[in-house]
């Protein structure tokens, strides 16, 4: 009861919404508390109580070729998504910022559209333009797939420090004789390197997660994500859970550094509801 | 200590003393953390009365306002409505309305809808609240706009509203934190004489509090002056001019020289001035107002007065007077308050002042020492 | 200030992008849904509606989408009830350690999908976590088979994937509420119970709104987590796009019906952004 602080004498303390707040989070961690003390389990998953502790599934995970090979092809996949997203996605949150042209609010929508419209439908749709083009699949079609859904992240991000942005730096710099091009590298991007570094990392690891648009557009090579689908569906094994766990690991640094990039430089920051402003494009 | 504080508040005491107080903070205490925002207060507020607590920001003044309204709970102390205790009340039990700063119109409902919101919690019946709703309303003019969401009206009529909606509750006492430092300078002084007329017209006891003390002197039956969690001062707004208990007072409420002197056998030094007084022997503080300064006439000073020749530093134009700054030598700089037109016919160089000794008004440094 | 060579240099590509891979692909959804397919499984462009037509008239589509909306709602509705007063809880009685609690509900979000469903598979399954620990515990004697391969399994895991989407607006939505309004409330006389009715319920609507349409509109296209935890019974509408465009091998079939679920989420997301700013007055 020490962790409740009441923030003021009118509230009374309420245990039920303690005991609901407790029982949503052990709802919330339950699995991958499981996932993770399944990955030590010698006797496979499932089975209560957990037997023989091992590291076993470890080994035969590094010892995996196709694993490490989906891996390396998920990295290059998120790289390049990263890439192709941040370089459509800040001119595109320039260009909502400060130009005026011809259907300017369908291209906004447009744009955002994929963070919230479930990925089979952005998946098939591009599905269907490079079956129409000729295109085969392979790892290329999922990296066009996952940087063109990700735009919309680097754009809010990104539109959301514009709005930040004290438009009198940029003309003191034109004033003071620099160009556009010099401006927008010595005032503009160094000003707005808090988001682009922010949506770089969110993009990189939602493009390593990404599962539902990479699977229409996959070709010969796996994806880290999908190469798991592919062993779900022959059989469930503890080497998955020993992935998924690193995994885990792995999402874990990326919030913390996230988060800790974002407290330093703005120690009020509200990165929660700016997750929920980029998951609904309200910035803009 | 506290003892010595209620000593400096003696005198004031007189009006409340007369009736019964409707409300009494009892040694009231409040600190965050280590942080203390109050100490020891104690003030009775009486049926009726329009008491503004006066301070800076930081003098816990909005603190002290939210204990009696319930938000915060004191430290210690205690604070009685009659002869109830009212601090152990939960907020929406206590017959104390506030009006907020920022007004917290409730955004999602009608001006009406917003006024009738105490009623309609307490339950009354409808046809009640519909009377007293549009009597509120057209009690602070704003009957026009009963159907509108509190940001379609303008900073003056949220004001109005927030007024109604707390008043119709019929409340024993009102509290008002800086009601009117969101609004510009001309409503401002408009909306201080219809909240005091107001006051006037429905009888209930106001506390109302700001950092601006020109509002305090106008509006107010008796100022409370706080500094840094504690009490300077309660008093009328004359007497806490006229005579201020405090150094701080003194600056704090209008504009005095502040003559810091040395008394010895009955008279005060402080070079080159020197007039008799009866304050104890020792180091002495003296508030002299600067309109209680004048230019000399005649010849010879008559008895009381105490005479000065400078030279005038700086002029600063106020239209109907001009405040100048007159150096008399021992690095004593006196601001001196004179007609405008007194000014354009002085001779703006060397010039004799003077003022009467009982002007000047010993005052004591904090009101916890001497 | 900006001129024109700026403004069309930060304009062009992205517009050019956008148009070439969302607008073109939607563009060609759309008419691939008037196409068919031969006898020799090719497409054939002739335009019909033939594809529309079998929607409304065989039972399996339009039940399948029935039940995948019902699907959808039940997730909606439990990520608001757990969404909810978890947020409430954080913002109002929390104190100092919300943005420490905070962090610990948006974890989840960032761990992966693919394997939070798998981890509830190992959870439900008949040789899975929970049925040997009902065994062992002496509780069951058999394993209770309805909890995995059930539409239960799929509406239990998109709950639990799906209520820090419906938390997070709640949650800001709480956060912007004055807290002067909660005092004025209070003030005025009102309990702590009429003043959540009152004050606080209506302010958070437009955080229910989003958060009940993240939760709908995500889970109503999900054909993963029906895929493993779902079974026959468990199959939603997307899970037949999906077959559609594989095996069955009827692209415009398929991209008929994704266009029905692209309408609807449209619709939806029109709906909730009214709504929203019916409720928000800031």
């Amino acid at each position: 009861m020490e962790l409740l602080v009441k923030e003021n004498n009118t509230l009374s303390n309420s245990p039920w919404l303690l005991l609901h707040a407790s029982a949503v989070f052990a709802f919330l961690y339950l699995p991958i508390a499981v996932l993770i003390l399944y990955s030590f389990n010698g006797e496979g998953v499932g089975g209560f109580p957990p037997r023989h502790l091992t590291l076993g599934w470890y080994r035969i995970l590094f010892a995996d070729g196709p694993i490490w090979d989906s891996v390396l092809n998920s990295l290059q996949v998120a790289a390049a998504a990263v890439v192709i997203a941040l370089g459509f996605g800040v001119p595109a949150a320039l260009a909502l910022d400060r130009t005026q042209f011809f259907g300017k609010a369908l291209f906004r929508r447009l744009v955002l559209l994929p963070l919230i419209l479930p990925g089979i439908i952005t998946g098939l749709s591009l599905l269907m333009l490079f079956n129409v083009s000729g295109t085969k699949l392979s790892l290329l079609t999922i990296i066009l797939g996952h940087g063109t859904a990700l735009i919309s992240v680097a754009t809010t991000e990104v539109f959301a420090g514009l709005q930040k942005l004290d438009r009198a730096q940029e003309e003191a710099s034109l004033d003071l004789g620099a160009n556009y091009w010099q401006t927008f590298w010595r005032i503009t991007v160094p000003n707005l390197k808090l988001p682009i570094v922010g949506a770089a990392l969110l993009i990189f690891t939602l493009s390593m997660d990404e599962i539902a648009v990479s699977f229409f557009l996959i070709g010969r090579d796996n994806t880290l994500p999908l190469e798991i689908w592919g062993r779900l569906r022959r059989g469930i094994t503890p080497e998955i859970n020993a992935v998924s766990t690193i995994i885990f690991l792995f999402s874990l640094v990326a919030i913390v550094l996230w988060y800790r990039l974002r407290v330093r430089s703005e120690p009020d920051v509200d990165v929660g509801s700016e997750i929920v402003q980029t998951a609904e494009g309200h910035t803009i | 200590m506290g003892t010595k504080l209620e000593s400096g508040v003696v005198g004031s005491e007189e009006e409340a003393g007369s009736r019964a107080p409707l409300l009494s903070i009892r040694s009231v205490a409040k600190s965050f953390g280590r942080n203390i925002v109050l100490r020891n207060i104690s003030l009775d507020v009486s049926e009726g009365e329009f008491l503004t607590i006066l301070g800076e920001s930081g003098s816990g003044k909005t603190t002290l306002l939210r204990i009696i309204a319930g938000f915060e709970s004191a430290s210690a102390g205690e604070v009685w409505m009659g002869n109830e205790r009212l601090d152990r009340q939960p907020p929406y039990q206590r017959r104390v309305n506030t009006v907020f700063q920022n007004y917290a119109l409730f955004p999602h409902l009608t001006v009406e809808e917003n006024v009738a919101y105490g009623l309609r919690v307490s339950k009354r019946p409808d046809a009640e609240v519909l009377t007293r709703v549009s009597e509120a309303l057209s009690k602070v003019k704003m009957s026009a706009h009963a159907k509108s969401k509190p940001a379609k009206i303008s900073g003056g009529q949220q004001q109005r509203v927030a007024l109604a909606r707390a008043l119709v509750n019929r409340p024993r006492l009102l509290l008002l934190d800086e009601p009117l430092s969101a609004l510009d300078a001309n409503l401002r002084r408009q909306m201080q004489v219809e909240l005091k007329s107001l006051q006037r017209e429905v009888g209930i006891s106001f506390i109302f509090v700001t950092h601006d003390q020109e509002e305090a002197m106008v509006m107010s039956d008796r100022i409370a002056l706080l500094r840094s969690g504690e009490l300077e001062q309660v008093a009328t707004p004359r007497e806490i001019y006229g005579r201020p208990a405090t150094a701080y007072a003194a600056q704090f409420i209008g504009h005095t020289n502040l003559l810091k002197c040395e008394v010895k056998d009955g008279i005060a030094r402080c070079l080159p001035l020197m007039w008799i007084t009866k304050v104890p022997e020792g180091p002495a503080l003296f508030s002299l107002r600067p309109e209680n300064i004048r230019l000399a006439t005649g010849n010879v000073g008559i008895v009381g007065t105490v005479r000065v020749r400078g030279r005038v530093c700086q002029q600063a134009f106020h239209g109907a007077t001009e405040l100048i700054r007159v150096e008399c030598g021992n690095g004593l700089v006196l601001a001196v308050r004179i007609a405008g037109r007194d000014a354009e016919a002085a001779p703006m160089g060397e010039i004799e002042l003077e003022f009467s000794s009982s002007d000047a008004v010993p005052v004591r440094e904090s009101p916890d020492r001497i | 200030m900006f001129s024109r060579a700026y403004k069309t240099a930060v304009t062009l590509p992205p517009l050019v992008w956008v148009t070439a891979f969302l607008l073109m692909p939607y563009l060609l959804m759309f008419c691939y849904s008037f196409w068919s397919v031969s006898a020799s499984q090719t497409i054939v462009h002739s335009w019909n509606l033939d594809n529309y037509r079998q929607l409304l008239q065989v039972d399996v589509y339009w039940q399948t989408l029935l039940r995948s909306m019902w699907i959808a709602a039940r997730v909606t509705i439990f990520s608001l009830l757990l969404g909810y007063p978890l947020a409430y809880f954080l913002s109002f009685y929390a104190g100092k350690r919300k943005d420490l609690l905070y962090q610990f509900v948006i974890i989840p979000l960032w761990v992966s999908y693919l394997v939070r469903a798998y981890a509830w598979k190992t959870i439900l399954g008949s040789e899975g976590v929970l049925n040997t620990l009902l065994q062992y515990a002496h509780l069951t004697r058999h394993p209770l088979e309805f909890l995995l391969y059930s539409p239960f399994a799929v509406v239990l895991t998109l709950t639990h994937i799906y209520t820090p989407f419906a938390f997070l607006p709640i949650y800001a939505a709480l956060e912007h509420i004055p807290r002067n309004l909660v005092e004025a409330s209070h003030d005025l006389g009102a309990t702590p119970r009429q003043t959540f009715w009152k004050v606080i319920f209506p302010l958070s609507i437009p955080g229910v709104v989003a958060g009940a349409t993240f939760a709908f509109v995500l889970s109503l296209g999900d054909f993963l987590a029906p895929l493993l935890l779902g079974g026959p019974s468990g199959i939603m509408i997307s899970n037949i796009v999906v077959s559609l465009f594989g095996a069955a091998y009827n692209w415009p079939l398929g991209a008929a019906i994704s266009l029905c679920m692209l309408l609807l989420v449209l619709g939806l997301l029109f709906c909730s952004e009214r709504l929203e700013k019916k409720w928000s007055f800031s």
